[in-house]
């Protein structure tokens, strides 16, 4: 756990990614298997289950240290993390000697995972009493919620590669889809084998970034293929062993989740991957996203959710084709071939995500701001002579997505962040008027400067009561803009809306509280973007 | 009446007519210790530590300077008044005020670990203590500043393994001193910012035996950075100043560095959590060792520090002052 700790330290300390890159590497040449197998496992999504709550390991902690549950709180929203406000809190332990390797306590975790509270209290306690401070605080992440500590699985898998000298899309591929940490060994991970082992393993995405420029530069159009940018979970769906599997971008198996595509094992051929969106849609067209949202995280769906919720899969992309790797093959070709395939199952279900007919870039440009109404939220753009690549890569793919909507309004409350935002109040609630009243309609986190964040903090601690919990009124006076990607209906709000992707565009100095939009027209935002 | 008012101007003494640590001119101002949210400038006359008035000299210019010892007792308009140690910085201290009987005690800042520069933090007896609590969460606690030092050694030696300076930023007044006990040895050369050497020169000029340091200059040649260390106020750091060294690493050296997030915000390579605050055991044993019944809390957390003093029997209230907005704002010296 030592080594692990340390580590953790290093990646969480640095900020350059060289360093990090050099502190993984180190790590994965002189670290012992099974905890490498375990690393490699916690920064691509794969860690066990929690095995208690944050209330459950805050009532222990106090415990140990008697404090005042609300003293507590504080500290919590002051530190802006559970484990590490933990391991600031808890008494030195006698002896830190003692703690063992990383795979023993993850292993540990999935084994008492459905024991008694008091079995899993024990060997926390235990746990606390033999580590260091930066142990605990390791530790506590493992147990609570995420580990998101400044590694990318794209940093994780190039150091994978350096380390073991192969290329980094190999690993990436090796690394995806059903596997078993507790088992696996680490030399079994990184060979050749181990990709016909598993069946239902997705290829790595291909990711594209934001446009730079003016996509005429691109060049000739004839050479490029347009197609609608959509809202939904990118996903790819896998038919090999005449089974059928669902993968998200984020890797998770979802194929019980979405009953629709369940013909899709008759309908498709033996060794078959189709890249596309998860998307809410019915009749063929797509559906706000805010509806899909109510069938993720749901383990079982109901026939209410079917029905309220429909979803299906417009697909655009082929990577495996009876049962041979396609991603080599140009665009063109895998788009035909996907045409063809899409075309003769006749599902409801599935569509294929049409490709836009263009010849000249101003052309495009008057297509793309039909995005809204297409239920899109702009367009990709695709070299025909592209293959399938791996990760976020420049050239030849590029998103080309549309302005997002704005709205002038007023911050009222403020909280704590989290992470580097430790101590600092970041986490904001707007308002719009509603006649001589304001409304709350949205949060947003992001989209200041650090030294504009100081600046609001500053705000915040002159202009609000200090008083207990996290959230502080704030008198309304500071003004921004905020930007969203789209509106939707929404019966869980006051204002009646809830917005898509919403974060600060600009801080509004130059503006008075007098001078925000309404709830009317926010209203009337939902009249024309907000259909269902 | 009590002996101290909160008002707009600073803590104030009516039965003496003064002020302490006033945040606007007054005519008497009596001074805890010389950061800049302490010791404002434009009063008619201060009183301070024998200690502190080099200090306030060197930032508030020339005044009226009434000085006093540690326990000296000095009548301020038929006010009896003494000083004793904070341990906050060279000269600091807290200020004892007795009339008809009653005694207040006013901490100023303070810390209770003795770093062998400022003077042991001694509890003083009293009715009232007022007390800061920059650090008033228990997730603060200090490690043995003698612990801290061996971490900031270290750091120093892996910098100078890596042919890079080390760059430390400490507020130039205390904490750079703090710092520098432990820094000879471990490299050819320490180099200090402008108002680093500024504090450091009045200092030696007022008798304190301090490390020998190199003031950075533009004629020092660049090569000559490399494996040695650089202490450097908060203001310098991210801005051009900072180039010379290159390459470099730069350890932050405050109390907030105890939290991952603030180390994070930072940006900086390292960071110490070497605070010149008490921590939250240091607080509380603070406020014990006065045996006062009667507690006012000011800058820091002071809702959190109040609430739990109230909830284990000693009466405490807030109070807002303007004091640690910005410990110290120096503008950069440019060269």
């Amino acid at each position: 756990m030592k080594q692990f700790a340390e580590l953790v330290d290093v990646l969480g300390g640095s900020t350059k990614t060289n360093d990090k890159l050099d502190a993984l590497s180190a790590y994965f040449s002189e670290a012992d298997d099974k905890d490498k197998v375990w690393v490699i496992a916690i920064f691509s999504g794969r860690r066990p289950k929690r095995i208690v709550n944050s209330t459950q390991l805050l009532t222990w902690c106090n415990e140990l240290v008697g404090l005042p549950a609300w003293l507590l709180d504080e500290c919590y929203h002051t530190v802006g993390d559970l484990g590490e406000t933990i391991s600031l809190l808890l008494p030195e332990a006698a002896t830190t000697e003692a703690s063992h390797p990383l795979h023993y306590y993850l292993e540990t975790f999935i084994r008492i995972e459905k024991e008694a509270e008091q079995t899993r209290k024990n060997f926390i306690l235990d746990a606390w009493d033999s580590m260091t401070k930066s142990e605990r605080f390791v530790f506590n992440k493992l147990i609570t919620g995420s580990f998101r500590i400044g590694v990318s699985q794209k940093m994780m898998v190039n150091a994978l590669a350096k380390t073991v000298n192969l290329d980094p899309s190999l690993i990436a591929h090796r690394i995806t889809g059903n596997w078993d940490p507790q088992t696996t060994r680490f030399d079994d991970l990184l060979s050749a084998d181990a990709v016909t082992t598993d069946f239902s393993k997705p290829y790595p995405f291909y990711l594209a970034y934001a446009v730079e420029t003016d996509p005429a530069t691109l060049g000739d159009p004839a050479g490029w293929q347009a197609e609608w940018k959509w809202d939904g979970i990118r996903g790819q769906i896998i038919k090999r062993n005449n089974e059928l599997f669902v993968w998200s971008r984020g890797e998770e198996l979802m194929t019980e989740k979405f009953p629709e595509y369940a013909l899709l094992k008759d309908a498709l051929p033996e060794g078959t991957a189709l890249d596309g969106e998860i998307m809410p849609s019915k009749d063929g067209k797509p559906l706000p996203f805010a509806l899909l949202q109510t069938r993720i995280g749901r383990k079982n769906v109901t026939k209410k959710q079917l029905s309220d919720a429909p979803v299906a899969f417009f697909a655009y992309d082929l990577l495996e084709y009876a049962g041979e790797d396609w991603r080599e093959r140009s665009l063109d070709e895998r788009r035909k071939k996907l045409d063809e395939l899409i075309s003769n199952s006749h599902l409801p279900s599935v569509h294929i995500s049409p490709v836009i007919i263009f010849d000249a870039w101003d052309q495009l440009t008057e297509i793309r701001k039909e995005s809204r109404t297409m239920g899109a939220e702009g367009l990709m753009l695709k070299r025909k002579s592209s293959t399938y690549q791996v990760g976020r890569k420049r050239g030849d793919w590029w998103k080309w997505k549309i302005d997002p909507l704005v709205i002038d309004c007023v911050m009222v409350y403020a909280q704590k962040g989290h992470g580097r935002r430790s101590n600092l109040y970041t986490d904001f609630t707007f308002a719009v008027k509603d006649g001589d009243k304001l409304v709350t309609f949205t949060k947003a986190y992001s989209g200041l400067t650090d030294k504009e964040f100081n600046e609001v903090d500053s705000f915040v601690k002159r202009n609000s009561l200090e008083k207990f919990g996290p959230v502080r009124t704030v008198k309304p006076e500071l003004v921004f803009e905020v930007a969203f990607e789209g509106i939707a209906a929404s019966k869980r709000h006051k204002s009646g809306v809830a917005l898509r992707f919403p974060r600060i565009s600009r801080w509004r100095k130059d503006k008075h509280i007098d001078e925000i939009n309404t709830i009317e027209d926010l209203k009337e935002m939902l009249a024309v973007y907000g259909k269902d | 009446m009590p002996l101290i008012d909160f008002t707009d101007k600073g803590l104030y003494c009516s039965a003496g007519d003064f002020y302490i640590d006033p945040w606007k001119p007054v005519a008497k101002a009596v001074i805890t210790h010389a950061h800049s949210d302490h010791a404002r400038p434009g009063s008619t006359s201060y009183l301070c530590h024998t200690h502190s008035k080099p200090l306030l000299q060197l930032r508030l210019g020339d005044n009226h300077y009434q000085t006093a010892e540690w326990e000296e007792t000095v009548f301020v308009n038929g006010i009896k008044v003494s000083l004793h140690p904070a341990g906050h910085m060279i000269g600091s201290s807290q200020i004892r005020i007795e009339h008809n009987g009653e005694v207040w005690v006013i901490s100023g800042d303070y810390k209770t670990e003795d770093d062998g520069l400022s003077g042991k933090f001694e509890p003083v007896k009293c009715d009232t203590f007022i007390t800061e609590s920059t650090f008033g969460l228990p997730i603060y606690k200090w490690k043995p500043q003698q612990e801290i030092f061996q971490d900031v050694l270290d750091f120093v030696a892996h910098c100078r393994e890596e042919k890079k300076t080390a760059v430390l930023i400490a507020y130039s007044f205390g904490k750079a001193q703090r710092l520098l006990q432990c820094l000879p040895g471990s490299c050819e050369t320490i180099y200090v910012h402008g108002a680093v050497w500024n504090a450091h020169e009045t200092l030696t000029k007022a008798g304190w035996a301090l490390p020998d340091v190199v003031r950075v200059t533009p004629d020092i040649p660049k090569e000559k950075f490399p494996g040695n260390v650089v202490i450097a106020p908060p203001s310098a750091e991210g801005t051009p100043w900072m180039k010379r060294f290159s390459p470099y690493s730069v350890g932050i050296c405050s109390g907030w560095m105890q939290v991952r997030g603030s180390r994070r915000r930072s940006n900086a390579d390292a960071g110490f959590a070497l605070s010149d605050h008490a921590d939250w055991d240091g607080l509380i044993e603070a406020v014990k060792g006065t045996g006062a019944s009667k507690v006012f809390v000011t800058h820091g957390f002071q809702s959190a520090f109040s609430r739990y003093l109230n909830e284990n029997g000693i009466e405490a209230a807030e109070v807002k002052t303007e004091y640690g907005q910005e410990e110290e704002k120096e503008t950069l010296v440019t060269e």
